[in-house]
């Protein structure tokens, strides 16, 4: 604490406080995107201040950047008005900032006095870990934020909820004055819900400055006293919360100058190819049904966790929904497997890429046969030629940018693996195609190439179901919505009732304002 | 790219083979006699089937430290059946070989398919159990040269166009596991499973399967060396082949089949395993004590993975730009 008056002023002077954290002109792109263009953002201590954006609007960017992940390409951090920078998460976490993420970080198999004086426990005289005074001193800091939780078991058998506390035991402990909450309820049940929300008020209490992360109004409206939205990677307002209504917030957050272009159609709807009823799973979502024609685009719209991918995956055989019937083309239809899915005509493209759609170490043209080998070979061998010439073709109809089909896949850029993996499914002749976050994390031009194909597919007769948390994406390109919120259908747009607004109150739960 | 580069991975152990040679052949010239440079590839038989059974195995994620006990123990039954039953044919025997090897190579497999156990825990087991079997079912006994069958023995030693039968058979599973890995669909399975099994899943492929399907084949390709070891060396007992596991997957790693799966062909377990086989036939040669053939044998291993993990830098960097991507 060198205080330095002389010359920097606090920027408040007639504020209550002024920020212990001040972020300005933050800018950071990544190859093809930029992330965050010059945002501001002000933490105050004892207070709560809510970041509100959509998906993609760089919240979470802005998180990587606060707790040293990230390096910001332009701008300044400050605590306390001095100038600092967080080349590594070690140096956030010794200047007092910390993260308390949905998927908290923390070891399962140590206990909770261990987890939170990991790296910094106390010591007996001969240098030993001094386990009596760790177990004490935890107890004396989980007290201190009214957390029930014994010092001695494994972090292991805690829930969510307790994991929750047992971090922010570790952020007292560590004397962070700057605690970020990354969606914090997202996963926690009512109870627990109201449990946070007193750890909030003890934390304030205590004069931490907490920078509260949600989708969900009626908790922002709660518990936070400031806010900051955050569109496409700028800072599009801030201020007291008590001085905003609900609607200038969905606004804000919505509001945008349309600078993407998307594909104009006319949707031919054809026959009904896909009936869902009753869809439903011991734990991921409930009771899913909706009817999809051929030459229809149907969004899906919701907050993440909303139980959308659970549901394309239980519908592609990859989980096993526990009630619930699918008819394509009128007729009943199994997906027990993957393998059934694409039998009965349905695809799934899968959100998270990497992981779960390109097999790198392969080359294009056999990412792209690959569930096709069995047109492509005779008598139980492969056709290589056969092979090559379907990659080419499906290919070329997306409009493939590659030096060459025997190139491997990992080396092509996001959004071209994307065309490599859409033209694998097109190569088996689906029905019926899902697209999970088709353009998450792609550049702005293969973007564009992806939302062009889909319209084309739509207008060849396919189904086509889009799962986006894009709201662009999905007023562009969708014919018909069907939000979900907490694993059930929250609501059904089409025509003129497709708005941003409702669109945003039916996924963050918002009934009490009429539009 | 990393596809040429790895072609290429290849060449450089060809290379590697061929200077090898080519030093041991200008002190000792008798070396490279073709007579003997034969003899040198009929010792190494065994590995290069073994090794390319195990590839497949290493292909699709796994690994499978059973086959010597599975080699062992088919070798050490089939040498009692023999005993038991003179007369059996040649054909019947190399059946009753090939299918108790795929048998445990079964039991492998769907332990780790439908227990989902680390396969590297199964078949420390089953490596155990298999040996322990040999054990039971022999009481510790050897079978010697004087109680097999001429028949029985003559088998793997019969020339054929100037090659033992031995070798000859491993050239075939070579051919056949060239097929079978680049021209089946079961074999681009195998790559696929390995290169990245999440993906495989979300493709429509049984990962657990494939997993068990390549077991089944190293498996059998085990029972198949054990009868063939056993009959070339005329005797059997507990502790035949004991560690030989290792060198298999050492001649794996040294093919350049990448333990993290998906990466590996069937010259590179080939050559992989002859680099070993030289390396062992030589040191007598040059007059090397046998004890060095293991140091040797550690550092090619170092030296291969050392190799594989800076050509497979680019790679890296592909996966950090998705990660920046996925903001």
């Amino acid at each position: 604490m060198l205080a330095k008056g002389i010359e920097d002023a606090p920027p408040h002077r007639g504020e209550s406080s002024a920020p212990v954290l001040s972020l300005t002109g933050i800018s950071k792109s990544f190859p093809g995107v930029k992330a965050l263009s010059g945002v501001a953002l002000d933490l105050y201590p004892g207070e709560v201040t809510a970041l509100v954006g959509e998906n993609g609007a760089g919240k979470s960017t802005i998180v990587k950047i606060l707790t040293g992940i990230y390096q910001p390409d332009d701008g300044q951090i400050r605590i306390n008005g001095e100038p600092v920078v967080f080349p590594t998460a070690q140096d956030a976490g010794s200047a007092g900032v910390t993260a308390i993420h949905q998927e908290t970080v923390l070891f399962d198999d140590l206990s909770v006095a261990e987890n939170i004086f990991i790296g910094h426990a106390p010591k007996t005289r001969l240098g030993l870990i001094d386990r009596k005074e760790m177990v004490r001193k935890a107890k004396a800091l989980l007290d201190r934020i009214g957390a029930q939780i014994d010092p001695g078991v494994t972090l292991r058998d805690l829930g969510i909820a307790n994991k929750h506390l047992v971090a922010i035991a570790r952020a007292l402990s560590i004397d962070a004055r700057i605690v970020i909450m990354d969606e914090p309820t997202a996963s926690l049940s009512h109870k627990e819900i109201e449990e946070t929300y007193e750890l909030v008020e003890r934390l304030k209490a205590d004069g931490k400055a907490i920078l509260f992360i949600s989708h969900k109004f009626d908790e922002i409206f709660r518990i936070a006293d400031r806010y900051t939205v955050f569109r496409d990677g700028e800072m599009v307002g801030a201020g007291k919360i008590a001085e905003v209504g609900e609607r200038e917030l969905v606004k804000l957050m919505v509001g945008r100058s349309v600078d993407q272009v998307f594909p104009k159609r006319t949707p031919q709807l054809g026959e009904e190819v896909l009936k869902v009823v009753g869809y439903s799973h011991p734990t991921e979502f409930e009771d899913i049904g909706f009817t999809l024609r051929a030459g229809e685009i149907l969004g899906f719209y919701g907050l993440v966790g909303a139980g959308r991918s659970e549901f394309m995956q239980a519908l592609f055989g990859i989980t096993k929904p526990s009630k619930g019937a699918i008819r394509i083309d009128g007729r009943v239809a199994v997906t027990r497997t993957p393998n059934e899915a694409i039998g009965h005509g349905i695809v799934y493209v899968p959100e998270d890429r990497g992981r779960q759609g390109v097999i790198k170490g392969l080359p294009i043209f056999q990412n792209v046969s690959l569930p096709s080998l069995k047109q492509t070979s005779r008598n139980g061998f492969l056709r290589l030629a056969e092979e090559f010439t379907l990659a080419r073709d499906y290919t070329q109809r997306l409009d493939l940018r590659a030096a060459a089909l025997d190139q491997d896949i990992g080396e092509l850029s996001g959004g071209n693996q994307q065309k490599v993996v859409i033209a694998k499914w097109l190569a088996t002749k689906p029905r019926v195609i899902i697209l999970d976050e088709p353009t998450k994390g792609i550049d702005i031009g293969s973007k564009a190439a992806v939302h062009e194909f889909m319209a084309e597919l739509a207008a060849g007769g396919l189904a086509v179901i889009m799962v986006s948390s894009e709201i662009p994406e999905i007023l562009g390109m969708s014919d018909r919505v069907i939000v979900m919120r907490e694993g059930r259908i929250a609501a059904e747009y089409e025509g003129a009732d497709l708005t941003p607004e409702h669109l945003v109150r039916a996924a963050a739960g918002i009934t009490e304002v009429r539009t | 790219m990393i596809r040429l580069l790895f072609k290429s991975r290849e060449a450089i152990l060809g290379a590697a083979i061929l200077v090898l040679v080519a030093a041991i052949a200008s002190r000792f010239p008798a070396f490279v006699a073709p007579s003997n440079l034969a003899n040198v590839f009929n010792d190494t038989a065994p590995l290069i089937i073994l090794a390319l059974g195990q590839m497949v195995v290493i292909l699709t994620r796994c690994i499978d430290l059973s086959v010597a006990a599975n080699l062992a123990l088919t070798g050490m039954a089939v040498a009692m059946l023999n005993t038991v039953m003179p007369g059996l044919p040649i054909p019947f025997i190399l059946l009753v070989a090939l299918c108790l090897g795929a048998l445990m190579g079964l039991v492998n497999g769907l332990l780790v398919w439908k227990l989902d156990i680390p396969p590297i825990v199964v078949t420390l087991g089953t490596m155990t159990i298999y040996r322990g079997i040999i054990f039971v079912i022999s009481g510790g006994e050897w079978i010697n040269a004087h109680e097999m069958s001429d028949t029985f023995k003559a088998f793997p030693r019969a020339a054929l166009f100037g090659l033992p039968v031995l070798s000859w058979i491993a050239i075939a599973v070579a051919a056949g596991f060239a097929v079978l890995v680049g021209r089946t669909p079961l074999g681009r399975t195998f790559f696929a499973v390995g290169g990245n099994p999440h993906a495989a899943v979300y493709t429509g492929i049984d990962v657990g399967r494939a997993q068990c399907a390549a077991y089944v084949l190293s498996g059998a390709l085990a029972g198949l060396t054990g009868y063939l070891w056993v009959a070339r060396y005329a005797v059997a007992y507990v502790d035949i082949a004991a560690g030989f596991e290792l060198e298999v997957v050492a001649a794996c790693v040294i093919g350049g089949i990448s333990i993290a799966g998906g990466i590996g062909s069937v010259g590179g377990a080939l050559l992989g395993a002859l680099f070993l086989g030289i390396v062992k036939n030589a040191l007598p040669v040059i007059h090397i004590s046998p004890f060095w053939q293991l140091a040797i044998s550690g550092s090619a291993i170092i030296i291969a993975v050392a190799f594989n993990a800076t050509s497979s830098r680019t790679k890296g960097r592909v996966i950090l730009k998705k990660a920046e991507h996925a903001l």
